[in-house]
């Protein structure tokens, strides 16, 4: 080990209660920033996923411009054909078939512009939750089925209940009328108030011929085993995809840019609070080099006389501060480490979110996305503050004047 | 005669906020190679300002320094810190060893910033602990040393890199006069062993016995230069 390390090493050791003061420092608001930033995450990927879940599915396959401007007459031809292929080639079971359109749904004396959504029974469960969180009645039979499920809020606000008749009225593909009155088989709570208030779901061949829709349908919604499989799941569609240039493969961030915008705004409100308790720590930490630098004036004098020079003597101060650093880094690591660890094992949540959470089909538990990048980010950030903050003693040295430092008496 | 260190019309001012105290008037000095010099007087007669000035750690404020045929007194900070560094040694009244460090990294230390490699800065500083008789306190901090032993590490330090010359401000003035003899022969044997120029300051009688020459300073003046050999 070189003397400059040895020395850097032992100086911190001079004062072993504010080295450890100060590493204490460290660590407390590493643990706190490994913790929060992995458990806010995780919450994020429990938000996404359940955003996912409900309906929207993890990718969607449409026609290009189709998300930019829903027309009906930009489809997908022979879109359960190619869903089959899809869920042949790549095993994933989680690909089902929609048509979108938009129509007057009328009951009694009330009506309501609706979005009606054609859908495959057989598969949509497997890319949305709505057929398993039908609160009042079954949910659609199959594919050829003349039936509707609609959200529970909107059947409160039509005033119909299971077993009535809804009226749709809207314009087909082809510009025709699309009219027909289906029975209501159930009514669905999915936990999203735009879902609940508006959606209208039938199966995908009715839809079809109610719409003057053929074979084509609007999107392939495909959901893989899990958030964290989602790029793999992405290569794998994508390499299974047909070549065919007016096909797009969207992610989660083109189909819901919102949730993304929300998550980056939740990010840079936390940030700023960690970077107020960073720069709180980093002061306290600035005071403590301040303070071993203005005890060892004498010392440095001596050094200087021997011929270090002040730039050597500033970089044994920025050793000496990048060893304490990382003494409380290393600490911080280990605990905020363990603790994110132990609540991803067990999971975190509080009274009431598990209960409201399962209402949905969710667990209602928060766990703790540990990677390198959520533990070690807090830890990086601390570093720059922390190196940067001993900067300014040891810029001081520079001013030293070797005759009076080494006169100094501290 | 070739000279390691030459003054000519040097002198110090302080300033104490608007009053001028002069320190050293005048000083014309010449310190031939392998001298062993010793600079006597009073307290506040300038001797501690003059060896200052002669190892670069402060700046005169009129007249010329040179060391070993540079000049001091018109060098900037990073050469004359390259100076002290490799010309010059310190040994210090206070011995001023680095605490957290043992008697031999001490040593090791000025080597280190010579950039002298690992291996042979151990060997030379084995070699020098050796001769100054505390070769088996090597791995002592300088807190478990005595005031003798502590100034022989300081010795050490300072002609471990064979510097041209070596500058001992009142080297003895810490230590009873039985250490201070011993100090005394050994930077005698220092100087006619390694051929290193010593200047030192003293007001103690039985160190001024030990120098070839001896220059009294009073007032910031030379008043006497004695050659003693």
């Amino acid at each position: 080990m070189a003397i400059t390390l040895r020395l850097a090493w032992r100086n911190l050791w001079r004062n072993p209660r504010r080295t450890w003061f100060t590493a204490s420092a460290i660590a407390f608001i590493t643990v706190l920033l490994i913790f929060i930033i992995t458990l806010q995450m995780g919450a994020f990927d429990m938000m996404l996923d359940t955003s996912l879940r409900v309906f929207t599915g993890q990718m969607q396959i449409q026609r290009e411009g189709y998300l930019d401007k829903p027309q009906m007459r930009v489809t997908v031809a022979r879109a359960q054909n190619l869903a089959g292929s899809l869920r042949r080639a790549t095993g994933l079971p989680g690909i089902a078939v929609r048509a979108n359109g938009f129509a007057l749904a009328a009951s009694g004396t009330r009506s309501y512009g609706v979005p009606v959504v054609g859908v495959e029974p057989a598969h949509e469960s497997a890319v949305s939750t709505i057929p398993r969180l039908i609160r009042q009645g079954r949910y659609l039979a199959n594919d050829t089925a003349q039936e509707l499920v609609v959200g529970a809020v909107l059947a409160r606000n039509l005033k119909i209940k299971v077993g009535d008749e809804l009226t749709l009225l809207g314009a087909g593909m082809d510009g025709s009328v699309a009219a027909t009155v289906l029975p209501v088989v159930g009514l669905f709570e999915s936990g999203s108030p735009e879902l609940d208030r508006h959606l209208v779901e039938m199966p995908l061949q009715t839809f079809q011929e109610v719409f003057s829709m053929g074979q084509e349908a609007h999107a392939l919604v495909i959901s893989g085993p899990s958030l964290e499989r989602m790029a793999a799941t992405q290569v794998l569609v994508r390499q299974h995809m047909p070549q065919d240039p007016a096909l797009v493969l969207l992610d989660w961030e083109k189909l819901l840019p919102g949730v993304k915008q929300v998550m980056q705004a939740d990010i840079i409100e936390h940030w700023f609070l960690y970077i107020v308790l960073i720069l709180v720590v980093t002061f306290s930490i600035l005071n403590t080099f301040l303070m071993s630098v203005l005890e060892r004036t004498r010392e440095f004098g001596i050094m200087l006389a021997l011929g270090a020079t002040p730039l050597g003597i500033g970089r044994l101060v920025l050793l000496e501060s990048t060893l304490l650093t990382l003494l409380g880094l290393a600490i911080g690591i280990v605990l905020g480490g363990g603790i994110a660890l132990y609540f991803n094992y067990y999971g975190f949540t509080f009274k009431g979110m598990q209960e409201l959470y399962s209402q949905f089909g969710f667990a209602g538990v928060i766990t703790p996305k540990i990677t390198f990048v959520n533990v070690m980010t807090g830890p990086a950030v601390i570093f720059a503050f922390t190196v940067a903050a001993a900067l300014y003693p040891a810029w001081r040295i520079r001013r030293l004047r070797i005759v009076e430092a080494m006169h100094a008496v501290h | 005669m070739e000279t390691t260190v030459v003054c000519r019309g040097v002198s110090k001012i302080y300033r104490q906020d608007t009053v001028a105290v002069p320190a050293l008037t005048d000083i014309d000095l010449e310190i031939p190679k392998l001298d062993f010099v010793c600079l006597s007087g009073p307290s506040g007669s300038g001797k501690s300002t003059l060896l200052n000035l002669i190892g670069g750690l402060d700046a005169p404020t009129a007249g010329e320094i040179e060391v070993d045929g540079q000049r001091v007194d018109k060098m900037e900070k990073g050469a004359l810190a390259d100076l002290r560094l490799r010309k010059i040694g310190f040994v210090f009244q206070a011995y001023n060893l680095i605490p957290v460090l043992t008697a031999r990294e001490n040593v090791e230390f000025v080597m280190q910033l010579q950039g002298v490699g690992a291996e042979e800065r151990t060997r030379k500083a084995r070699k020098i602990l050796k001769e100054v008789g505390i070769e088996e306190l090597e791995n002592r901090r300088p807190g478990e040393l005595s005031g003798g032993q502590q100034q022989r590490v300081a010795v050490a330090r300072a002609i471990v890199s064979e510097p041209s010359l070596v500058l001992a401000d009142e080297p003895t003035a810490n230590l009873d006069s039985k250490t201070a003899e011993n100090l005394m022969q050994l930077l005698r044997h220092m100087n006619r062993e390694h051929g290193v120029t010593f200047v030192f300051s003293t007001h103690d009688k039985l160190v001024m016995e030990f120098s070839r020459r001896l220059i009294t300073l009073r007032d910031g003046r030379i008043v006497d230069d004695v050659r003693r050999d």
